[in-house]
C-alpha cells in the first residue's frame, strides 16, 4: 500500500485550556478542521484530557483522523505533548496526570475558564484546580509512561523562551533518545544555528497550538501515512515506522 | 571578594552533600540563581556556587561546562537519581538545602566577605 500525504494539525487548544478561547468548542474544532481541509487532528489541553471524549465522538462521526493528546506541564517546567493511540488511553493519563497536578484553585478571572463540553458543546463542568501550573512528573518519566501506553510524546515548540525543552533545559538529554521535536509555526530554520544544528537528525512537526478558531492550520503540514489512522501518526513520532 | 569553600559550607548543618564521594575540597568564587538552563549556560561563571531549583541530569552537564564549585538545591528540593549518580561521576558536589535561594546567598556573601 502507497504512502499518501495527509494534512494535520497535532496542536490545538479547547476551551478547557485556560488560555483557550471559549469557542474553542469540541464542534467548532472539529467543524473548522473539516472547513480548512485537514485530514488529522489532535487536541492538546493543558494537563488534561476532559474533553478528548467529545471531540473524539464527533471526529469519528465526520470522518475526521483524530489523535487524543494532552499537552504535560512537566516538573521541569517543559511543555510536551503526549499522544496516545485511542481514547481509553488518553483517558488513563488524564488520571495520572490529575493527580499529580498542584492543588491550586483556578482564577478565572485571570487564566480564563475551564470548561468540559459534551458532543452538544453543553457546558458538563469545570476543572477547578489551574491546569497550567507543573505536575509532579519528569520529563523522562513521562516518555517512559506514555511509551509504555505505546503513544509518544513530542517536545512542543522548542524554540521558545519558556515552557520549552532548549529554554528550560539548556540542550535535548541524550538518554531521551528523542526522535522528533515541534518547532512553533513562526520558527524559520536559519534564525538559530545552534538550534538547528540541535535539531538536525530530527523529524520536524508543525502545528499550529491554536487558542482561536481561526488559527488553526490550513492544509500546511503534512504526514506521509497508509491511512489516518492514530497509530501510524504515533509511529512516525517515534520514528519506528514501518 | 574573598572566596569561601564547599567544605566549610557543608560544615554548617543547612546543608547536606547529597552526592557523597564527591570531592570537596573545592573555592567558591562567587554565587548564581537561575533555572533556565539555556540562560545560565550563557550568564553565570567559573567557580560559582549555583542555585537552581532544576533537578534534571542536565543540571550536571550545565556545571561540568561552565566549571562550576557546586550546585546547591533550595527549599528542600531533591536531585532525580541519575542527576546525583552523574555529579558523582563528574566531580560536582551536589548540595541540598532547606532555605531559599535568597537565604542561601545572602549567607554565602557574608561568608566570603568575612
Amino acid at each position: 500500500m502507497k504512502n499518501k500525504a495527509f494534512a494535520v494539525d497535532l496542536h490545538i487548544h479547547s476551551c478547557l485550556s485556560p488560555c483557550g478561547d471559549e469557542d474553542m468548542t469540541p464542534n467548532n474544532i472539529v467543524n473548522m478542521a473539516l472547513l480548512k481541509g485537514l485530514d488529522v487532528i489532535s487536541v492538546t489541553d493543558h494537563n488534561s484530557g476532559a474533553n478528548l471524549p467529545a471531540v473524539d465522538a464527533l471526529a469519528r462521526e465526520a470522518n475526521l483522523g483524530f489523535l487524543p493528546g494532552i499537552e504535560v506541564n512537566t516538573k521541569e517546567e517543559i511543555h510536551v505533548l503526549a499522544y496516545l493511540p485511542n481514547l481509553e488511553r488518553a483517558m488513563e493519563l488524564d488520571e495520572i496526570i490529575m493527580k499529580r497536578l498542584p492543588k491550586i484553585p483556578n482564577n478565572e478571572k485571570f487564566f480564563g475558564a475551564q470548561l468540559i463540553l459534551n458532543e452538544e458543546d453543553e457546558c458538563i463542568g469545570k476543572i477547578g484546580d489551574l491546569l497550567i501550573n507543573a505536575v509532579d512528573l519528569s520529563l523522562g518519566d513521562l516518555k517512559t509512561l506514555v511509551e509504555k501506553m505505546e503513544g509518544a510524546i513530542l517536545p512542543a515548540h522548542i524554540d521558545k523562551k519558556s515552557f520549552s525543552l532548549i529554554a528550560n533545559l539548556g540542550f535535548i538529554p541524550p538518554d531521551l533518545h528523542l526522535r522528533s521535536v515541534e518547532l512553533s509555526s513562526n520558527y524559520k530554520q536559519g534564525d538559530n544555528t545552534l538550534m538547528d544544528s540541535m535539531i538536525k537528525d530530527l523529524r520536524i512537526f508543525r502545528s499550529s497550538d491554536a487558542h482561536y478558531l481561526h488559527q488553526m492550520l490550513e492544509r500546511s503540514f503534512f504526514l506521509h501515512l497508509k491511512e489516518k489512522d492514530p497509530m501510524e501518526v504515533i509511529q512516525k513520532i517515534r520514528g519506528s515506522e514501518s | 571578594m574573598k572566596t569561601y569553600s564547599v567544605d566549610a559550607l557543608l560544615a554548617h548543618e543547612k546543608f547536606q552533600l547529597a552526592n557523597p564521594g564527591v570531592e570537596t575540597n573545592k573555592e567558591i568564587g562567587s554565587v548564581y540563581i537561575g533555572d533556565l538552563l539555556s540562560w545560565v549556560m550563557s550568564h553565570s561563571e567559573q567557580n560559582c556556587a549555583w542555585i537552581t531549583v532544576q533537578t534534571h541530569i542536565n543540571i550536571v552537564a550545565v556545571a561540568v561546562l561552565l566549571e562550576m564549585s557546586c550546585i546547591i538545591l533550595p527549599e528542600g528540593c531533591t536531585p532525580d537519581e541519575d542527576t546525583q549518580k552523574k555529579a558523582l561521576e563528574e566531580n560536582i558536589p551536589l548540595l541540598v538545602s532547606p532555605w531559599t535561594a535568597y537565604n542561601i546567598a545572602c549567607f554565602l556573601k557574608e561568608k566570603m566577605e568575612s
